[in-house]
């Protein structure tokens, strides 16, 4: 039972949470009060001074983002007292502000326009020169223009507090603040576009889109994610048939609203090396060809072919629609070989609890302890780490890592670098054993480095003998989660979209084509493993980037990506959520199932469906989970897992360039600035010391 | 030349590294000492204090070193180092004059002392001198109201000024000579020019 209290705000009496501030007891009472600097999500700074409101008794109008509630409060926030504080923190506002609304990027979805409109005073009485402040260089991402900088400090306090990498700080005092680095550093932030989104004003924007539109040109598109399994919620702007620019949509249990720089800048990516045309090979040489000539030969190819000898493997980025439609294509080819883990990772797909994130990412916030085996989560899974640097910010939070040293934004314990450390933690040894025995509500979070080894189900066998041994898995509580890296995986792994009985996996398909045994592969976007070792075999690719994959491929079918379908995706946590079409895809590239659906009529057995609702309800009758879009459903918690020996060597993180793990990221311009920027070792910047 | 406040000025000035004086290492680390664990952010002022006693100024490999030692976040030194107009952020000459023209020292013509400065020195505000030996910057109050126009030069105040009595200071100065801090027209502390004019006739 929270306390609370009573107060009259604009003539309605409420009652709320003590805790709250008096701006946050505004909005409940459904009066609207201006800011810039308070945000939600972040600490309380006080300086911009727009709230001001006026609260009886009180000598003089107070900011109402800094002031407590207190019982009985008579507060006006629109009153002559009220307005008129306002209207004068505006002017002051305004007065270095450029007022240069025609030539900035934030014209049409600014907070300083629009509340300039709102509140402020229509004229300014100051007629000196303003200020100007020179431009900083903020890296590939943010481009600046800090004369306009109103000095809310929102991009500090969430480069600190949320993206744990403070950086950003205002130097000098009065009238010579301006908001930096001070030593011309770009930010090194996975995260670090989102203060775009926070800025006000047009002092911080977007360096890829700038002047590229204006807000009220564009298309506005709610879809989902795929850059990392987290599935972030997103809205995506288009004009015509490009996508622009990608922003954030609030998920309280996801991405709260806050989104990658991958998610938010690869996007470029999906105008470049698309493949927008059937390409079929002729005389070792790829070709232009039409899509009848492209099916033909596909046919061909599969037709009467004794279904050991065809294989599939998935991509990272295919959406549950296409896995669907293409196992069971791969079924009535009489093929078990298929595969959607590219790297191979050892999760046992009978048992869900095996390879979903169980504690959910809000749930996060509820546990006291964390181990991390052989992941990364802040370049697999940004949102992850930043969920898990909001836990250790309230403290009581120990985390400690067994696999590479990392640095992710918070303090993690090393307990070693391979499964020696891991067995050693499973016996009880160590400091970090006692804290996770403690700990009322432990997590192990096991990555993708860990598990896509050889000894893959060894490990996994051990990290649950280790939830066991300490208590991770009670009633109410699953502490058992695996970090997966793809955004097609879960939704794979629910579908089954793994060999069948005598099948073969990657691994197996890939060493299989090497020496004959497997001679047609079907790659759905698949471009992340070895496809050297399909040089022999003829090697169908239904995909949307001219990648790896197309690179090998023997006939080409041009697919369509994530923002040109609709498609759903079932995120880490094994939550289905819908991606929406923003875009047509280019050129004659066409949506995956309806490939898969053609080629199936080619080859006499049509698939049982003939539009894509028919398809996602057959699929929704299939795993009737996925039909429950948005919801979790929690895994039961079974033996998984195979206690055997565990290999030597260290985990390593599959995540070596954060900026280019797929084929769209792989494509950006401003994905590859960055990746020269902050991933390859930097050339002596900034000083020394 | 202004100082550009919002990045580090006088890159070439920049050492490249910085490491304090086994005295002054100690010393700081007595500072840190004196407030409670996870407090340590607090020395950050005094320690950079004891940069510029070294160095005359505070370059930013300083700012990096103190930060590393008081565990806090590099910017944070930055932006207490650029908030704090008395320090140096840039190398200074041998005697840093800090000449007062706030009000009082205005209306005691502390243009003049400026201008007496300025044109002996043929330098401008936050200027060196060429042999490196005077630096000139102006400032607000000091607190030496009773005995303006004033200016301080480096640790001392010199006080009641005229044109005259200060280029008499800095041509002194300028021959290696020691000058007498204080009042510069024969008065004591703040008392009334000629002497006390009460409390004269003893108990």
């Amino acid at each position: 039972m929270v306390d609370t209290v009573k107060l009259t705000i604009d003539g309605k009496e409420i009652e709320v949470d003590k805790r709250l501030t008096l701006l946050q007891a505004c909005e409940l009472a459904g009066a609207e009060v201006p800011r810039f600097c308070f945000h939600d999500r972040l600490s309380i700074a006080g300086n911009c001074r727009m709230c001001l409101v006026e609260v009886e008794k009180a000598p003089k109008p107070v900011a109402s983002c800094a002031q407590p509630i207190a019982d009985g409060m008579v507060v006006h926030t629109r009153g002559p007292v009220a307005a008129k504080a306002q209207r004068g923190a505006m002017e002051f506002l305004l007065i270095n502000h450029p007022l240069d609304c025609p030539i900035c990027d934030q014209g049409g979805e600014c907070d300083l326009q629009d509340q300039a409109m709102g509140y402020g005073k229509g004229i300014s009485r100051y007629d000196e020169m303003k200020r100007s402040v020179q431009e900083k260089d903020f890296g590939p991402l943010v481009k600046t223009f800090m004369t306009r900088c109103i000095h809310c400090t929102r991009c500090i306090r969430f480069m600190e507090e949320i993206a744990g990498v403070p950086e950003l700080g205002m130097t000098g005092r009065g009238e010579d603040s301006e908001v930096t680095t001070y030593i011309e550093n770009g930010l090194d932030s996975e995260m670090s576009g989102n203060i775009i989104d926070l800025c006000p004003v047009g002092a911080l924007t977007s360096k890829p889109y700038a002047f590229i539109a204006r807000p009220w040109e564009l298309k506005k598109t709610e879809t989902i994610d795929v850059m990392d399994a987290v599935g972030s919620n997103i809205r995506v702007d288009a004009r015509g048939r490009e996508v622009l620019r990608v922003l954030p949509r609030l998920h309280e249990d996801i991405n709260e609203e806050w989104i990658s720089d991958k998610t938010r800048f690869a996007v470029d990516g999906l105008t470049r090396r698309r493949l927008d045309a059937p390409w079929v090979k002729r005389d070792g040489m790829l070709a232009k060809a039409s899509w009848q000539e492209a099916m033909d030969a596909v046919t061909a190819r599969l037709k009467g072919r004794d279904g050991a000898k065809i294989a599939a493997i998935a991509g990272d980025q295919v959406d549950c629609e296409t896995l669907y439609a293409a196992k069971l294509l791969m079924a009535d080819l009489g093929s078990p070989n298929l595969d959607c883990r590219q790297d191979g990772m050892a999760v046992d797909p009978s048992v869900r609890a095996s390879y979903l994130f169980n504690t959910t990412i809000a749930g996060i916030e509820e546990a006291d302890a964390c181990l991390l085996i052989g992941c990364d989560p802040r370049h697999e899974a940004a949102l992850v780490n930043a969920r898990l640097r909001k836990r250790w910010r309230r403290g009581g939070f120990k985390v400690a890592s067994i696999g590479p040293a990392l640095d992710l934004t918070f303090p993690v314990t090393n307990l070693g670098a391979g499964p020696e450390s891991l067995s050693r933690l499973a016996d009880g040894q160590g400091g970090f054993a006692e804290i996770l025995k403690n700990a009322e509500r432990p997590m192990i979070i096991v990555g993708a480095g860990a598990l896509s080894r050889a000894d893959g189900a060894a490990v996994l066998g051990a990290a649950h003998a280790i939830a066991e041994r300490f208590g991770a898995v009670t009633e109410d509580w699953n502490g058992f989660n695996v970090l997966q890296t793809a955004a097609s995986r879960v939704g794979g792994l629910d579908l089954g979209f793994v060999p069948g009985p005598g099948g073969r996996n990657t691994a197996s398909i890939l060493e299989g084509a090497r020496s004959g045994e497997v001679d047609t592969v079907i790659l759905l976007g698949a471009d992340e493993c070895d496809t050297s070792a399909l040089a022999s075999a003829f090697v169908i690719y239904i995909g949307h980037h001219g990648d790896a994959g197309a690179a090998v491929a023997d006939v080409i079918l041009p697919a369509a990506a994530y923002t040109e379908k609709n498609a759903t995706y079932v995120n880490l946590e094994g939550r289905p959520q819908h991606a929406v079409r923003a875009v047509f895809p280019p050129g004659e590239a066409r949506e995956d199932w309806a490939i898969l659906r053609a080629l199936s009529g080619m080859l006499g057995r049509p698939l049982p469906f003939d539009s894509h609702a028919e398809l996602r309800a057959a699929m929704q009758k299939a795993v009737p989970h996925l039909a429950a879009t948005d919801e979790i459903m929690a895994a039961d918690w079974q033996a998984f897992g195979v206690s055997g020996a565990m290999g030597e060597g260290a985990f390593a993180s599959p995540v070596k360039d954060f900026y280019r793990t797929c084929a769209i990221s792989r494509a950006s311009i401003t994905m590859a600035k960055c990746s020269e920027a902050f991933v390859a070792p930097a050339a002596a910047t900034g000083t020394g010391g | 030349m202004s100082l550009a406040r919002g990045r580090p000025s006088a890159p070439e000035h920049q050492p490249a590294s910085f490491a304090f004086t086994e005295e002054n290492l100690a010393e700081a680390r007595a500072t840190i000492a004196k407030y409670p664990a996870g407090r340590q952010q607090s020395a950050v002022m005094p320690l950079l204090y004891i940069v510029q006693r070294q160095m005359g100024w505070v370059p930013v490999a300083a700012m990096d070193v103190v930060a590393d030692m008081l565990e806090m976040p590099r910017v944070g030194v930055y932006e207490v180092a650029t908030f704090y107009t008395m320090y140096n952020l840039e190398p200074v000459g041998q005697y840093l004059i800090q000449v007062c023209t706030t009000t009082p020292c205005m209306l005691r013509d502390s243009d003049g002392i400026a201008d007496a400065c300025m044109n002996h020195l043929g330098i401008g505000w936050e200027e060196t001198t060429a042999d490196g030996k005077f630096t000139l910057k102006e400032v607000e109050c000091l607190g030496a109201c009773a005995n303006a126009p004033m200016v301080q030069i480096n640790d001392d105040f010199y006080e009641d000024l005229t044109p005259q009595t200060m280029v008499g200071l800095l041509e002194a100065l300028a021959r290696g000579e020691a000058v007498k801090p204080g009042p510069q027209n024969g008065r004591h502390s703040s008392e009334p020019e000629g002497g006390p004019t009460t409390l004269k006739g003893g108990a």
